[in-house]
């Protein structure tokens, strides 16, 4: 018997844009409220596996043609640098740096290293549970 | 450069990430590795100079006020532990080149190794014990990833018994972190140093000080808790096992002698009573399999638990001879626990078994080997030009100093059983009739040769240069003894 997951598959199309949208707004949110790039990268990896349950591994593979290992190793590159950065300033290891930039559509807005720390978590966390998720599920 | 203490730790950490982008290449891995190590062997070089020529080198991350942020502290015996590691990685690695074979080294071999060393310096390093619990787990799922790559079945089957017995200490380690936290409500090492003085160490603390000598008691394998380590360690191949048997145990005696030197020391009567009874029964148990067994590896592996005894033994008699016996014994230990390993992993290699029974009269066919070996023998043992010798002198020494001359008696009886168990190799491998081994290709042979023999050469310089080692050593042995130096240099005032 032919299944139809039409219903299913429709549905994820958009809920899993709002699921993401959701989880990028998390990520954003960490600095004054619950959030950051741990929980952000989780809800961004529960999206991906609704899409994964609707649609199955060579679809989403296809749609997404990352290796998972490498949005790994660019997240820790990217967290190592910016605890690095304090190197080259001669400041205790992790000092993070801000300031206030007037950016042309948000208007005054405090941008922190912090962020670009949390941005390598959030890759972290993906690229682990994608793999996780990749190599149990997948055949190789 | 004040961050000067971290870059053991951040160099590893960078090289291997970066080996992640390069998993099929093996040549650019064994390249990377190298370039890895050897940077961070000149930083920790550095690092030790630098800690001799102006004393304990502390940053608190994130330039945060000392006891509110991390601190990460490098005093001469971190600084030195750190140098070691680094070192004995590095043979290792070279000595994997040409035994591990490229099915692990397509498979993150490399990048766990460097992983594993990152945590390994950074347990070394850290000056907070929150910190500390998140480095050893860097290195044990970094040691996980060791343990079970190349699944075979035996592998297996230890890595689980490897993990579960892991993770429960680690539980156990959160647990007592907990209780700390809930009585002295700090993190950083310093501030509790300064905070159970205040207090006079009650009833309570004293309980910590027993869960923390459990859990870092199961890391470092001392007496009733070494059960999980014999199995495990038998089953990774041999650059994994001396990996482990060098370096992982070694975590848990530091911890115990920093905790026990730094946090613990106002109910001496008690705490150390248990270390130091704990520590002589370590001693029994280890020459007994190390007597008992036919077996190359088994024999070496429990001599690894002897030398934990040994060591928390001499930090256990909390006088100046014993704490220095316990530094210096530390690092030998490390240097020819690693020489020793390489070597049988050669002989096994040679003759394609680690079952003495059925080897014999290498000497005439390997006969650098025999030699090299016998020298790693009497180091370990202890015979006086060697590198056992001046850390075992002063233990006894230091023990006789506080009356404990059962403990010292056992010690030394306990070098006898050691030597008889690695020249009982020497005998059974080397002299009598030859046997009938595999045809094996030279190439190999003197590859794997070249890390062991350089390694052994350092633990006779080791031996040799006790003189010029020495004004380190009581750096850092006074590190340990006065609190107030490790206590003035993170909280600066």
């Amino acid at each position: 018997m032919k299944t139809n997951d039409v219903i299913l598959q429709t549905t994820t199309k958009v809920v899993f844009f709002i699921i993401f949208l959701f989880s990028i707004h998390i990520f954003f949110a960490g600095h004054y409220t619950p959030g950051g790039g741990f929980v952000g990268g989780l809800l961004t990896t529960g999206a991906l596996v609704l899409l994964l349950l609707a649609f199955d591994l060579k679809t989403v593979k296809q749609a997404l043609p990352f290796n998972f290992t490498i949005v790994t190793g660019i997240g820790l590159l990217l967290a190592l640098g910016t605890a690095s950065a304090s190197l080259v300033f001669n400041v205790p290891f992790f000092t993070h740096a801000f300031d206030d930039f007037t950016l042309p559509l948000f208007g005054v807005t405090s941008l922190h290293t912090a962020m670009l720390f949390d941005a390598g978590v959030y890759l972290v966390v993906v690229g682990a549970a994608i793999t996780i998720i990749q190599s149990i599920g997948g055949d190789a | 450069m004040i961050n000067l203490p971290l870059l053991p730790i951040i160099l590893p950490f960078l090289f291997a990430i970066l080996l992640l982008f390069f998993k099929e290449n093996i040549r650019v891995q064994r390249s990377l590795t190298l370039i890895g190590l050897l940077a961070s062997l000149v930083a920790a070089l550095f690092l030790v100079f630098k800690v001799k020529a102006d004393g304990i080198q502390a940053v608190t991350l994130g330039s945060w006020p000392a006891p509110f942020g991390i601190s990460m502290v490098s005093d001469m015996l971190a600084a030195l532990l750190v140098t070691t590691t680094i070192l004995l990685t590095l043979f290792i690695v070279i000595y994997s080149f040409s035994s591990i074979g490229e099915g692990r080294e397509r498979f993150f071999y490399y990048p766990a190794i460097l992983f594993m060393v990152t945590g390994v310096n950074g347990a070394f390093t850290t000056g907070d014990i929150f910190n500390l619990f998140v480095f050893f787990e860097v290195l044990l799922i970094a040691s996980y990833v060791l343990i079970v790559l190349g699944g075979e079945k035996k592998q297996l089957r230890e890595s689980i018994k490897y993990v579960l017995v892991n993770v429960i200490s680690s539980a156990l380690f959160v647990i007592t972190v907990a209780f700390l936290y809930s009585v002295i409500g700090t993190l950083n090492m310093a501030d509790i140093s300064v905070k159970i003085a205040q207090v006079g160490q009650p009833g309570i603390i004293t309980v910590i000080a027993i869960l923390l000598l459990i859990v870092f008691g199961v890391k470092g394998a001392i007496f009733p808790l070494y059960f999980w380590l014999p199995g495990s360690y038998a089953a990774p191949p041999i650059p994994v096992l001396t990996l482990f048997g060098a370096l992982l145990t070694k975590v848990g005696v530091y911890a115990i002698m920093r905790t026990y030197t730094l946090f613990f020391v106002h109910d001496i009567g008690f705490t150390h009573e248990i270390l130091s009874v704990l520590s002589i029964l370590t001693i029994i148990a280890g020459c007994i399999g190390a007597l008992a067994y036919f077996d190359l590896k088994q024999i070496i592996i429990y001599n690894i638990v002897i030398a934990v005894g040994v060591i928390l033994y001499g930090a256990a008699q909390m006088n100046e001879s014993g704490l220095a016996g316990a530094i210096f014994y530390l690092i030998h230990d490390m240097l020819i626990k690693g020489a020793l390993f390489l070597l049988i992993g050669i002989i096994i290699y040679v003759t394609g078994t680690s079952n003495l029974r059925k080897m014999g009269g290498l000497i005439q066919t390997h006969a650098p080997l025999g030699w090299f070996y016998l020298i790693a023998a009497f180091g370990l043992a202890g015979i006086p030009p060697l590198s056992g010798f001046v850390g075992k002198l002063l233990i006894v020494k230091g023990a006789f100093e506080a009356g404990n001359s059962w403990g010292a008696i056992i010690l030394l009886a306990s070098s006898l059983i050691v030597l008889l168990s690695v020249i009982r190799i020497f005998i059974y491998a080397f002299w009598g009739k030859p046997v009938a081994i595999p045809q094996t290709d030279r190439r190999p042979y003197r590859n794997m040769m070249m890390p062991a023999v350089v390694l052994v050469i350092l633990s006779v310089l080791y031996g040799v240069g006790t003189e010029w080692l020495f004004p380190y050593m009581t750096d850092a042995t006074n590190g340990l003894l006065q609190p107030s130096i490790y206590i003035d240099a993170v909280l600066k005032e």
